[in-house]
C-alpha cells in the first residue's frame, strides 16, 4: 500500500457523466491523498452514487479521467488481470446489507473466496487471513459460519467491510454504508473503520448525506449539487462555516436541539423538481 | 405504581389541565411468529392530550411501530391484545364496522414510504377523496375544491392539475405532501405519523417537517410522531417516549431529553450519535445490538445486558416505570444515577 503524505491515490480530472438528455455528474475534479478521507456529500439527484459507481468501474465517464494508485481507470478494463488488479486497487461497500451479500454464503466462505482470487495463497495462509479479517471487523466464530440470514443488519455490514479489505485495496468507497444502521451500531461500525484506517492506512472515499457521520469519519469534504461541486475544502471548515448557499441550507435543514423547521420561500417550484 | 392510567399520565406537565384525547394504558402485544406467541409490545402506557404533540423514539424492533398500528387497529388478525387504548373516552379494541370507520376519519395515519400507501395505478385525486366521499358522504365536485384546498396548504399550488397525475409523476417529498393533505381532509383529532421523513432527503425533510408542523398547529391536532432520531423528535414534539424492547424506558419533556435524561438507554442512545459540531476521538457505542421484545431478558430489566450502569438489582425484576422528577423511568436505579448520565459530550 501506498505510504501516507504521498501523491495523491486517487484523482478523478473533469469527471462528467450524461444518460441521455441528463448530465449526472458535470466537471467534478478531486483528489484523494493516500491515507486521508474525503466525503463526497449530497442529496438525491447529486450525482454522488454515480461518481462512486464510475470509479468502481460499474459506469463508464462521459468525459474526463480517474487515475488510481497511478493507473488510469477512465476505460474499461481490457482483461481479467487488469481487472483484477483494479478490484485490489479501489474496493465498494454499498448501502443495503441485506442484498449485498450472497445468502447461501457463509463469511469465512465469502473472505476466502477473495483472496484466493486476489492473492492466490495456499488454504492454511487464506485460513489465517480469514481469521484476521473476522477478528479486525468484530465477529466472533459463530457469526462468521452463520448464513447472512441469520445476522443483524450490523453484522452484515461487518462482513461487507472484511470482504472488501481482503483485497487489501489501497481505496475503500463507503457508500452510505452507515446510513441503514440503527444509532447504536452506527457507532460501532464508525469506530472500525476509524480503527482500520489507523491500522492498514486505507483511504476512504464515504458517499454521505448524513453531515454528522461526514465529521465524524473524514478530512476533506466536496458539497455536490446537481452534479456538480458547490464546495470544498476542510470538513470541519465546510461544516462550521459553509460558503455556498446549497451547503448552507443542507446544514441548517439538520435537526439538533432548538431547530424548527422552516419553509422555504416558495415550495412546490424548483428543488423539488430534482432528479430522483 | 400500579395503576396504568395513573402511570401514563406520568411526564405530562399539567396533565390535569385537559383531559388526554388518547390514553394507551398496559398495552401488551402478542403475535404469532413462525408458530410460537411472541411478545412485540410490552406494557406501554402513554398518553396524548389533544394539540399536543408526543415522539416515539426508538431503534429497529424496539415496538414503536407496533404502538402505532395497535392504536390505529391495524394489527394482524391473530394478534392477541390486552390492555387498553381509549380516545376520547371510547375503547378503541371494541369498535367494529361504521364505528372503527369514524374512528379511523378522527386519527389518521402517514407512513415512511408513500409510494408502498398508494395505489400506483389510481389518480392522486381519487386517492384523496375516496374517504371524503365514502365515509363523510361528500360530493365528488366538493371532495376535489377541498382536496385541492389542501394540497395548496401543504404548498402544491397546481392542485387541480395533481389530482389527475399518478404517484409516478411526482417525487417523495412531493408525493408526501400529497399524503399529509390527504390525511388531514377528513379533520382527524389526532395524527399517527410513523417516520414520515425518513425517505427524504434532509432539506426536503426540513422542508415537509416544517409544513406537517405548522398545519397540526393552526388546526389543533394532536399527533404521535414515530422516528428514530432523537433530535428530531426532541425538535418537533412536546414530550417524547423512548422505548427499547417492546417496553416505554423514558418519558420526558424533548427540551431535557438529550441533556438530562432519566434512562442510560436515552443516554446511550444520544452519547452514541456522531456530533456535527465536533469530532469525537471515539463514538460511544452501545455494546450488542438492540433486541426485539422477544428476544430480550423478560424477567429483568430488558436493557441490563448491553448496560454499563447494570448491577444485581437491574437482573433482579422487571423494573416498573416510575415517575421522576418531571418525567418517567423503568430504570431500577434511576433515582440513584440522577445527575450522571446525560450532557457530556462525545469524546
Amino acid at each position: 500500500m501506498a505510504e501516507p503524505g504521498k501523491a495523491p491515490v486517487l484523482q478523478a480530472a473533469g469527471l462528467r457523466k450524461e444518460f441521455g438528455e441528463l448530465i449526472a455528474v458535470d466537471d467534478v475534479s478531486f483528489d484523494l491523498p493516500s491515507g486521508r478521507s474525503l466525503a463526497i456529500v449530497g442529496e438525491s439527484g447529486s450525482g454522488k452514487t454515480t461518481i462512486a459507481r464510475m470509479i468502481v468501474g460499474l459506469e463508464r465517464p462521459t468525459s474526463g479521467t480517474i487515475t488510481a494508485c497511478g493507473h488510469d481507470r477512465s476505460q474499461p478494463a481490457h482483461s481479467t488481470r487488469d481487472r483484477r488488479q483494479r478490484g485490489r486497487e479501489v474496493q465498494i461497500v454499498f448501502q443495503d446489507p441485506y442484498t449485498s451479500l450472497d445468502p447461501r454464503q457463509n463469511a469465512e466462505a465469502t473472505i476466502d473466496e477473495v483472496l484466493k482470487l486476489h492473492h492466490g495463497w495456499p488454504a492454511d495462509r487464506r485460513r489465517a487471513r480469514t481469521a484476521e479479517l473476522i477478528d479486525l471487523v468484530g465477529l466472533d466464530t459463530r457469526q462468521s459460519r452463520a448464513l447472512p440470514r441469520s445476522l443483524s443488519g450490523g453484522q452484515r455490514q461487518r462482513i461487507a467491510i472484511a470482504r472488501a479489505l481482503a483485497a487489501q485495496p489501497d481505496i475503500l468507497i463507503l457508500d452510505e454504508s452507515v446510513a441503514a444502521l440503527d444509532v447504536s451500531i452506527q457507532a460501532q461500525v464508525l469506530n472500525l473503520l476509524a480503527d482500520i484506517r489507523d491500522q492498514t492506512h486505507v483511504s476512504y472515499i464515504l458517499i454521505s448525506h448524513d453531515l454528522a457521520v461526514v465529521r465524524q469519519l473524514t478530512d476533506e469534504a466536496i458539497v455536490l449539487h446537481r452534479g456538480k461541486v458547490v464546495e470544498r475544502g476542510p470538513t470541519a471548515q465546510v461544516l462550521d462555516d459553509p460558503q455556498h448557499p446549497y451547503t448552507q441550507r443542507l446544514r441548517a435543514s439538520v435537526p439538533r436541539p432548538g431547530w424548527k423547521p422552516r419553509r422555504r420561500g416558495q415550495p412546490g417550484t424548483g428543488e423539488e423538481n430534482g432528479v430522483p | 405504581m400500579s395503576d396504568p392510567a395513573a402511570v401514563a399520565a406520568l411526564g405530562s406537565p399539567g396533565a390535569a389541565a385537559s383531559a388526554p384525547l388518547l390514553e394507551v394504558a398496559g398495552l401488551s402485544v402478542l403475535l404469532e411468529i413462525n408458530g410460537a406467541k411472541r411478545p412485540v409490545l410490552r406494557d406501554v402506557s402513554l398518553t396524548v392530550r389533544p394539540g399536543e404533540a408526543v415522539g416515539l423514539v426508538g431503534e429497529s424492533g424496539s415496538g414503536k411501530s407496533m404502538t402505532a398500528r395497535a392504536i390505529d387497529r391495524l394489527l394482524p388478525r391473530r394478534a392477541e391484545v390486552t390492555g387498553s387504548i381509549r380516545f376520547g373516552g371510547e375503547d378503541v379494541n371494541q369498535l367494529t364496522g361504521a364505528g372503527l370507520r369514524r374512528y379511523r376519519n378522527k386519527v389518521a395515519m402517514i407512513f415512511q414510504d408513500p409510494r408502498a400507501h398508494t395505489n400506483p395505478v389510481r389518480r392522486i385525486g381519487d386517492f384523496m377523496t375516496e374517504a371524503l366521499q365514502a365515509n363523510l358522504a361528500v360530493s365528488a365536485p366538493e371532495a376535489r375544491r377541498r382536496a385541492v384546498d389542501m394540497l395548496a396548504q401543504v404548498g402544491i399550488d397546481d392542485g387541480a392539475k395533481r389530482l389527475g397525475q399518478y404517484p409516478h409523476q411526482m417525487s417523495g417529498g412531493m408525493l408526501q405532501r400529497v399524503m399529509i393533505a390527504a390525511a388531514l381532509l377528513t379533520k382527524p383529532r389526532l395524527l399517527l405519523a410513523d417516520e414520515p421523513t425518513t425517505a427524504l432527503d434532509v432539506t426536503t425533510q426540513a422542508e415537509v417537517m416544517a409544513i406537517l408542523d405548522g398545519l397540526r398547529r393552526e388546526f389543533g391536532l394532536a399527533m404521535l410522531f414515530i422516528t428514530h432520531d432523537l433530535d428530531l423528535a426532541a425538535a418537533i414534539c412536546d414530550r417524547t417516549a423512548v422505548m427499547y424492547a417492546g417496553q416505554i424506558v423514558e418519558i420526558r419533556a424533548s427540551a431535557l431529553l438529550h441533556d438530562d435524561p432519566l434512562h442510560p438507554y436515552t443516554a446511550a442512545l444520544a452519547a452514541a450519535r456522531p456530533d456535527i459540531e465536533q469530532t469525537a476521538h471515539r463514538l460511544r457505542a452501545i455494546p450488542g445490538r438492540p433486541l426485539s421484545a422477544f428476544e430480550a431478558p423478560s424477567q429483568e430489566c430488558a436493557f441490563a445486558p448491553r448496560c454499563p450502569y447494570a448491577t444485581d438489582i437491574c437482573r433482579a425484576e422487571v423494573p416498573a416505570l416510575a415517575r421522576l422528577d418531571s418525567g418517567v423511568s423503568r430504570c431500577a436505579r434511576a433515582h440513584e444515577l440522577r445527575g450522571q448520565l446525560g450532557g457530556a459530550p462525545g469524546g
